[in-house]
């Protein structure tokens, strides 16, 4: 297992030079770059657009140089330096710029996944075990209405309801005066207070698809024979429910995990939009709207790595919760 | 044979149906036979004709939509040396009563040992789950109990194979670990459902002596389900032939195979190829393997009278197809349900 673990990291490397590579090419495929792009919206908003200022900044950003001098300085500064870049819009390094939300986005994906598991598997389970009656339809019903229920619009929904009807501040993580603030107790409650929301919004999609998968893998296992098998012995029927069928249906889940990962920084970009979260997702939007050359492409990067190393995680779980699929050696 | 055989388990006209969208099926109507203390009792038949789930109507396992109407079916019970009548039928599936006997007196083993394994759990793990469900030991002691039970059905390495899954153990050593966890908890009735048919025939032929072994060791009794009449010579005393859900004849092993009477009995007899029996060359004196002609009938639109008519050979016209036989004894301990038997 060691052995195995040890190649697959080995095979990362490449893998991810490569993606590099490609990611970096990605970016600079649209034609301009940043200082092209924001002397057009300068111009846009009718301010004048200094020349000087932006041979200047193209200068001090290495623009002009051919395109492998900037990935070559872009990479070693990575490698080297765990320097990730200067984001041109915000005037500040990416890395700071990236860890600065990524405490907030993992927070949210994590507290959203449990939710959304915690609320799925009973539900998937109990609607697989009464397969066809009525809270069968009623959870199936929801849970088609819940996939199909696209995340901005919910949020979109629950944002008007919570403000015609409770009279809520919504929107963003935190109310205005704690936006800037050091973290403090204070802080906490008061992101709580509106953390429900997205909570709930992000929930609400993952929740209805995982019920729907939960449902049908243990529909699956429910009449294979080791199930019979366990009955024969005079197991009680709930304990050998979970024990048997809804631990063989779970694969999917754990194969799954390790692609959340990836979702901590472009998942729900759309939601976050629209609830202005201070995640990542809507800053990789922008940042790529805007041709901020180097957090666009740390941000692909990064989704890369984590992608890549998600994989690896899954394929670890796996074979950690299913023998079948153990290595040898 | 011996007179003073015990009684364990009597089942009288038992009917399992189950109910489907299409229609009813009646997947077992009317069994009738008796499995008695430390015998072996075989049931045959083709596929569908109900054997697998007389036996689990016996267990009280039948899986839905199926469901037992009617009928009884006895277990006398020995609880601390006297004998209690039960009837397993008139029992909740789910009580804690049914799920005492469920496993502890009457164990199962089931046709495909590799699906009928947990593919993630050790089989040390489901072994003792059972031995910590009916005999109350903790972790240690089930474990030493599950090792020693896995030594008594000749698993090699008990005390390696007992951390081992389903899929790293051969066909042969999966059945063997079936049969050490039916057996974990000493049963009185082993059902043995077809136990070998996924096993090729050198391990079916150890599979058999073992289990006519423990037999002989633990003094259980064994109803053994199949459709090979040679396994049936060689495991049983007793013998019920069932078609279509009901017994159509009941003997013991050499009268059923020497003195059929039942027409699709002998038809089943008929089937099987010996060797030396030339088939397929021409020829004076040569014959076809016999197969029983026509299909089994659709469950759904059972024939009117014996529901073996339209393939028998005896049938009797304006009789068969209009009444139902009932069983008739035609020899001390040799049952029929024939028209046409009746009449000879």
């Amino acid at each position: 297992m060691l052995g195995y673990i040890l190649r697959r990291i080995a095979m990362m490397i490449p893998t991810l030079a490569i993606i590099s590579v490609i990611s970096f090419v990605i970016i600079q495929l649209p034609p301009g770059d940043y200082l092209t792009s924001y002397a057009m919206s300068l111009a846009a908003s009718g301010e004048a657009v200094d020349e000087t200022e932006i041979e200047n900044l193209r200068l001090r950003y290495g623009l002009g140089q051919p395109v492998y001098v900037q990935y070559y300085k872009w990479m070693s500064g990575i490698l080297l330096h765990g320097d990730w870049g200067q984001s041109m819009e915000w005037r500040k390094p990416v890395k700071d710029l990236i860890w600065e939300r990524m405490a907030l986005t993992v927070f949210l994906s994590l507290v959203s996944i449990m939710v959304s598991w915690f609320v799925a598997i009973p539900v998937g389970v109990f609607s697989a075990v009464h397969q066809y009656s009525i809270p069968d339809y009623i959870f199936s019903t929801l849970s088609f209405i819940g996939t199909g229920t696209p995340g901005f619009m919910l949020a979109m929904v629950v944002m008007w309801v919570a403000m015609r009807q409770f009279g809520l501040n919504v929107g963003g993580l935190f109310s205005d005066e704690y936006i800037m603030a050091p973290w403090s107790w204070d802080k906490v409650v008061d992101m709580l207070k509106h953390l429900w929301i997205p909570v709930i919004v992000i929930a609400v999609g993952s929740t209805a698809g995982s019920i729907r998968t939960t449902r049908a893998n243990v529909l699956d296992e429910l009449n294979k024979p080791y199930v019979e098998t366990a009955r024969a012995k005079g197991v009680k029927e709930r304990k050998l429910i979970w024990k048997y069928p809804v631990r063989v249906a779970m694969n999917p889940f754990f194969s799954t995990v390790g692609w959340t990962l990836a979702g901590l920084i472009s998942g729900q970009t759309l939601v976050a939009v629209v609830l202005s979260l201070q995640t990542n997702g809507p800053m990789m939007l922008r940042a790529l709207r805007s041709q901020d050359m180097y957090l666009a492409g740390s941000f692909l990067f990064l989704t890369s790595i984590l992608t890549v190393i998600g994989t690896l995680i899954s394929d670890i779980t796996l074979a950690w919760v299913d023998p079948r699929i153990r290595m040898e050696g | 044979m011996n007179n003073n055989r015990e009684l364990l388990v009597e089942v009288k006209n038992l009917q399992t149906y189950f109910f489907l969208d299409e229609g009813t099926v009646h997947a077992v109507d009317g069994a009738d036979f008796d499995i008695h203390r430390g015998e072996t009792l075989g049931v045959v038949g083709e596929s569908g004709c109900g054997k697998s789930v007389t036996a689990r109507s016996i267990l009280n396992i039948v899986p839905k939509p199926g469901k037992t109407v009617g009928g009884e079916i006895l277990y006398h019970r020995k609880v601390k040396g006297v004998v209690q009548t039960i009837d397993l039928t008139k029992m909740e599936p789910q009580s804690d009563e049914m799920r005492q006997i469920r496993g502890a007196e009457i164990a199962m083993v089931f046709q495909e040992p590799m699906t009928s394994l947990s593919p993630v759990h050790t089989i040390g793990n489901q072994i003792t789950e059972a031995i910590r469900l009916h005999q109350g030991l903790d972790r240690a002691a089930a474990r030493e109990l599950a090792i020693e039970m896995l030594d008594l059905v000749g698993m090699p390495l008990p005390n390696r194979t007992i951390d081992e899954y389903a899929h790293q153990l051969s066909g042969g050593m999966r059945q063997r670990a079936m049969i050490a966890m039916a057996l974990s908890c000493h049963p009185s009735l082993l059902i043995a459902d077809e136990p070998t048919t996924a096993l090729d025939v050198t391990t079916e032929a150890q599979i058999l002596k073992l289990m006519r072994q423990l037999q002989d060791e633990l003094g259980m009794a064994i109803m053994y389900i199949t459709h090979n009449l040679g396994v049936i010579a060689q495991m049983t005393e007793n013998v019920v032939v069932m078609y279509m859900g009901k017994v159509v004849e009941e003997a013991d092993v050499d009268t059923i195979f020497y003195n059929p009477q039942h027409p699709y009995t002998q038809a089943l007899l008929q089937s099987i190829p010996r060797l030396g029996q030339k088939t397929a060359r021409r020829g004076a004196g040569q014959r076809r393997l016999t197969s029983i002609r026509g299909m089994v009938p659709d469950p759904y639109a059972l024939p009117k009278g014996c529901p073996f008519h339209p393939r028998c050979s005896q049938m009797i016209a304006g009789q068969c197809d209009q009444i139902e036989p009932q069983m008739i004894e035609v020899a001390p301990g040799h049952k029929v349900r024939c028209l046409a038997c009746a009449g000879a």
